[in-house]
């Protein structure tokens, strides 16, 4: 009798990865946020792996944007939060003294639910960060790292006569595939995406989709989403976070068809906790 | 699958779907047991009544197909709710097919009321029984979610398997003593083999429901006992 099967299975290619050490970006131990007295997220433990979707998912106030933020540590600039337990990347710790913060969010950077372009034209939106970091030897050399960005992020075609014009001239999907450009242009590791298809209608949701898969051959990705059927689609791997704990972690086609937690289940299928 | 979901209309969408399929089995329940009563009592006129309303298990098998496919487009359900949708999806397949077996049987029965009876039909009658005992349960066992009683009725096939082919010996045997047996008995075969196909059927029903609980199918092979494969009947007879 044929029937889906939600047992594990041979990997396909779309799936396949190493799950070897270096094949992990994040390896985060027993992360614990304070916002002052109100304990936002209680001993997370989770590893990001390379070149994976990671999606994020459980109802508002669950902690996943606050656990999020503390991968870049966006955290640090609201005032009384503390962040105690371990986060690595690439097995240098994140939180230590030594971290150059702004070098941190280079190699970690960030795509929010509304799209932020600078108010600049759609080229120096690209080019600011490459050149602040020093990136770019000469003109050529920044015209290239735009260009290539532009292109990566599915963008080039749509704005390559117009480079100078502003960035917020563009529409609310192209101006949120500006931000993945200008997210690229310092070569980071990995991208964090905070509800990034949220304000887009539904074809500049399918196009930043689309940009997601092409862009994980190259970044790990981690995405907050309130929509499960976007974490369905985009993501290989699921955390369900609620009241400030993952529940459960797993392959994306198990958590969706067959999740092993009661709270999972009740969550992604609509029902009361 | 014990609390509700927020939308209500889904629920009631999950209860119809639970509804049509219970309307369809016991149709199909039904069906066979009147096909089975017809073709023991050689009654031609209920055979015919059995055959006029297989139709409607058809419309059903519709019925469920539209709903099924309007629920995953409109809801994008997931998990347990999926995996339930899915499980009607084929189950009402299933029951279609239960049906069709019964009309089936219901239409030899008019050609073997012609003919002098022969004494295999009882052994027929049996496997008709055990048959529609295994349907009968396995619905009940969908329809409770009830994974150890479905479970009990795919180990049942075992005892069905060697009925139908001990019924398999016995028919050849008739048809070698006596060639003038040979129409009738060669009908009964038929109606041998789509019993035993209704109790495949049974099996794989015992097996969605398996899947729409627990969210994998049985592990352990199915049994697998029909020897009237390799049947032979020796000259000499028995």
């Amino acid at each position: 009798m044929t029937m889906i099967q939600t047992q594990p299975q041979e990997p396909t290619l779309r799936e396949s990865r190493n799950t070897s050490e270096d094949a992990v970006t994040f390896v985060t131990r027993d992360v614990t946020v304070h916002y002052g007295a109100k304990k936002a997220l209680d001993n997370v433990s989770l590893d990001i792996n390379k070149n994976d979707v990671t999606a994020l998912i459980g109802p508002s106030g669950c902690g996943k944007s606050t656990y999020l933020r503390c991968l870049n540590r966006m955290n640090d600039i609201i005032p009384g939060c503390r962040v105690s337990g371990r986060i690595l990347l690439d097995g240098e710790d994140v939180y230590a003294k030594s971290m150059d913060v702004v070098h941190l969010r280079a190699r970690v950077g960030m795509v929010f639910q509304k799209p932020n372009p600078f108010p600049k034209s759609i080229y120096e939106n690209v080019a600011y960060g490459p050149r602040i970091h020093g990136i770019a030897r000469d003109r050529a050399h920044l015209d290239g790292i735009v260009f290539t960005s532009l292109e990566k992020a599915g963008l080039l075609g749509e704005v390559k006569d117009r480079l100078h014009e502003p960035g917020t001239s563009l529409s609310g999907g192209q101006q949120q595939r500006l931000c993945i450009a200008r997210a690229i242009a310092v070569q980071p590791e990995v991208i964090l995406m905070d509800e990034p298809c949220s304000a887009l209608d539904p074809i500049a949701t399918a196009k930043i989709e689309e940009l997601m898969d092409e862009l994980r051959i190259n970044y790990s990705i981690v995405i907050v989403t309130h929509s499960m059927q976007q974490a369905a689609r985009v993501s290989q791997r699921t955390s369900f976070f609620h009241l400030g704990v993952i529940v459960e972690t797993g392959e994306t086609e198990q958590i969706f068809t067959n999740p092993i937690d009661r709270r999972t289940q009740d969550y992604i299928t609509g029902r009361f906790g | 699958m014990g609390s509700h979901h927020i939308v209500k209309s889904f629920d009631d969408q999950l209860k119809r779907l639970d509804q049509l399929i219970a309307e369809m089995g016991g149709l199909a329940e039904t069906q066979l047991a009147n096909a089975m009563d017809a073709l023991i009592k050689r009654d031609s006129d209920k055979a015919a009544q059995v055959v006029g309303l297989d139709h409607r298990l058809d419309e059903l098998e519709q019925e469920v197909d539209h709903h099924t496919v309007s629920m995953l487009a409109l809801r994008q359900p997931m998990a347990s709710d999926l995996r339930q949708i899915i499980a009607a999806l084929k189950t009402a397949n299933i029951l279609e097919r239960v049906g069709d077996y019964a009309k089936n049987v219901a239409r030899r029965t008019a050609t073997l009321a012609e003919m002098p009876p022969v004494p295999p039909a009882l052994t027929v009658g049996r496997l008709g029984r055990l048959a529609q005992e295994m349907i009968k349960d396995v619905l009940d066992a969908y329809l409770a979610r009830d994974v150890d009683k479905a479970h009990m009725v795919r180990e049942r096939d075992k005892e069905l398997d060697a009925l139908h082919t001990s019924l398999f010996r016995e028919l050849l045997t008739y048809m070698m003593e006596d060639p003038r047996n040979i129409t009738a008995c060669t009908h009964l075969l038929f109606v041998a083999k789509n019993l035993e196909r209704v109790g495949d059927h049974a099996t794989n029903l015992a097996e969605l429901t398996h899947f729409a609980v627990k969210g994998v199918m049985p592990m352990t092979q199915r049994p697998q006992e029909d020897a009237s494969y390799f049947a032979v009947a020796e000259p000499q007879g028995k």
